[in-house]
């Protein structure tokens, strides 16, 4: 009886962007979920806080996703719980090591042709220090002080290292941040403006409610005024 | 010792409440060679006098590196010893490989012991006959540990400990000791305890580089093992040691005792 193995990704999330500030990590992603073209949610979160210590993002399917966060989320619970040491002492999961088991996951699937089609950022803070990393559908690990997945890839990463500083305060990490998020809601055709905030401070994880990017300014282009698609004129595409 | 009709399954109690052939494995822990161990604040050693069969035969080996953090000093069944040490480098390296970190030597001792415990409640096991001091450096607090396992299975840690064949001349040595062990530099910790197992040996035989062995494990220090002429040099510091302690003791006796008026 021989099994299905992903070929390609149905139900998707676009963008993952972070980077590491002074005092913690920023990540930032949209809420829309995709089947397709069709825009099937539009409220779904891509961060997840995993013992309130470790933030976890992911874009690509999002079945893939939750069985990602279900896998984790169990590893936590039984490092905290199944020794007989977790009885007198607490040893949290660290995010180096969560980061370092979800490459060994990943990288196992892949060699059997069937990955978890994702791109997986996992940020933290201990001792004293930021961790961002990212690992992909291949088992491959990254650790920076700015990350993007998908199309933040293309889109985002230019912006964030132009401005990267290791000294950037929260408010100007938040600025940048939601600057790429604007870009890529402008030219991802799988993004939205609808967004969500998370952060890692030594102080634990804080993911923000999904919120609307301010359009205000944007979008003053006149065929987005007077859509070409009209029956006068060339009737656009 | 006794032999009842409750002795021969691990699976049988006695009428005292004993699981005897638990104890008979920790018989078999007490007939193996010394081994000692002792920590500071930052190192933590084990001393071992090793055994040989013959005057022909090598020494048999009784400390083993289980990662660069943790080293084990056995005393007992040395074939049970080294399928336990199999299984405790195998978890090292796995937890290596899945979380990019060393093991924290509490956990993995404290899987050991239930490993331990498992072969006393199965009909068709027997315990691990031996008993051992486990050194481990914590890799994320770079605390050191010293941890002693038994075959029944209960895991303790110890800031000085000592197994095997006359290990309480070692014990009472060490007792005697261990609150100046935390501030101890390393060098005087391997002189520590070699002069605890000094006292181990036995009739005419005495400590030498043959017999000799030492393991050490710290911050900033891999597992080191000292032995052969690698070891000489500290030897020679416990004979200068005891021949000045044997000199003051010598002047106490000479000097006049107080007349009594």
């Amino acid at each position: 009886m021989s099994k299905q193995h992903t070929t390609r990704p149905i139900t998707t999330g676009t963008s993952v962007v972070g980077l590491v500030y002074d005092g913690g990590v920023l990540l930032a992603a949209d809420t829309l979920l995709s089947y397709g073209s069709m825009a099937k949610s539009f409220n779904t979160p891509r961060m997840v806080s995993i013992d309130e210590r470790i933030l976890l993002g992911a874009s690509g399917e999002y079945s893939d996703f939750q069985e990602v966060v279900q896998k984790v989320k169990a590893l936590a619970l039984e490092q905290k719980t199944q020794s007989m040491e977790s009885l007198y002492e607490d040893r949290p999961l660290s995010a180096k090591s969560l980061w370092n088991y979800l490459r060994a996951v990943m990288y196992q699937k892949r060699s059997k042709f069937n990955p978890f089609w994702n791109d997986v950022v996992v940020a933290g803070y201990e001792n004293g220090s930021s961790f961002l990393g990212v690992v992909d559908k291949l088992g491959t690990t990254l650790q920076e002080n700015c990350v993007a997945t998908g199309f933040g890839a293309y889109l985002a990463m230019p912006l964030l290292r132009e401005q990267y500083r290791p000294d950037l305060s929260e408010g100007e990490a938040r600025a940048l941040l939601e600057d790429c998020m604007k870009v890529l809601f402008y030219r991802d055709c799988r993004a939205s403006a609808r967004i969500q905030l998370a952060k890692v401070t030594a102080d634990g994880c804080i993911i923000s409610e999904p919120y609307e990017l301010d359009q205000s300014t944007g979008w003053n282009a006149p065929s987005m005024i007077r859509p070409v698609g009209d029956l006068d004129g060339d009737g656009g595409w | 010792m006794f032999r009842n009709q409750y002795d021969t399954d691990v699976t049988v109690w006695s009428p005292e409440g004993r699981l005897l052939q638990v104890e008979y494995a920790m018989e078999s822990v007490k007939q193996g060679s010394a081994c000692v161990g002792l920590r500071s604040n930052t190192h933590v050693v084990l001393g071992a006098l090793k055994r040989s069969v013959s005057e022909l035969s090598s020494h048999q080996k009784k400390v083993l590196e289980i990662d660069d953090h943790i080293a084990m000093g056995i005393a007992g069944l040395t074939a049970d010893a080294r399928s336990l040490a199999k299984y405790m480098r195998t978890e090292c390296l796995n937890h290596k490989y899945v979380y990019g970190a060393p093991i924290t030597p509490a956990v993995l001792m404290s899987d050991l012991a239930d490993k331990h415990q498992r072969t006393t409640q199965t009909y068709v096991r027997r315990p691990f006959g031996v008993g051992l001091l486990v050194a481990g450096m914590d890799p994320q607090r770079g605390s050191p540990h010293l941890y002693q396992t038994c075959p029944s299975g209960n895991l303790y840690e110890f800031y000085a400990s000592a197994i095997g064949a006359r290990s309480q001349s070692a014990r009472t040595y060490l007792e005697k000791h261990y609150e100046t062990f935390a501030e101890s530099d390393k060098d005087d910790l391997i002189v520590h305890a070699l002069q605890a197992l000094v006292g181990c040996v036995s009739g005419d035989d005495e400590l030498t580089k043959e017999n000799g062995s030492i393991a050490i494990v710290g911050k900033d220090q891999n597992y080191t093992l000292l032995e052969g002429d690698a070891l000489q040099p500290y030897l020679d510091r416990l004979e200068v040691k005891n021949a000045e302690e044997k000199d003051d003791d010598e002047e106490k006796e000479d000097e006049p005792e107080a007349m009594e008026t």
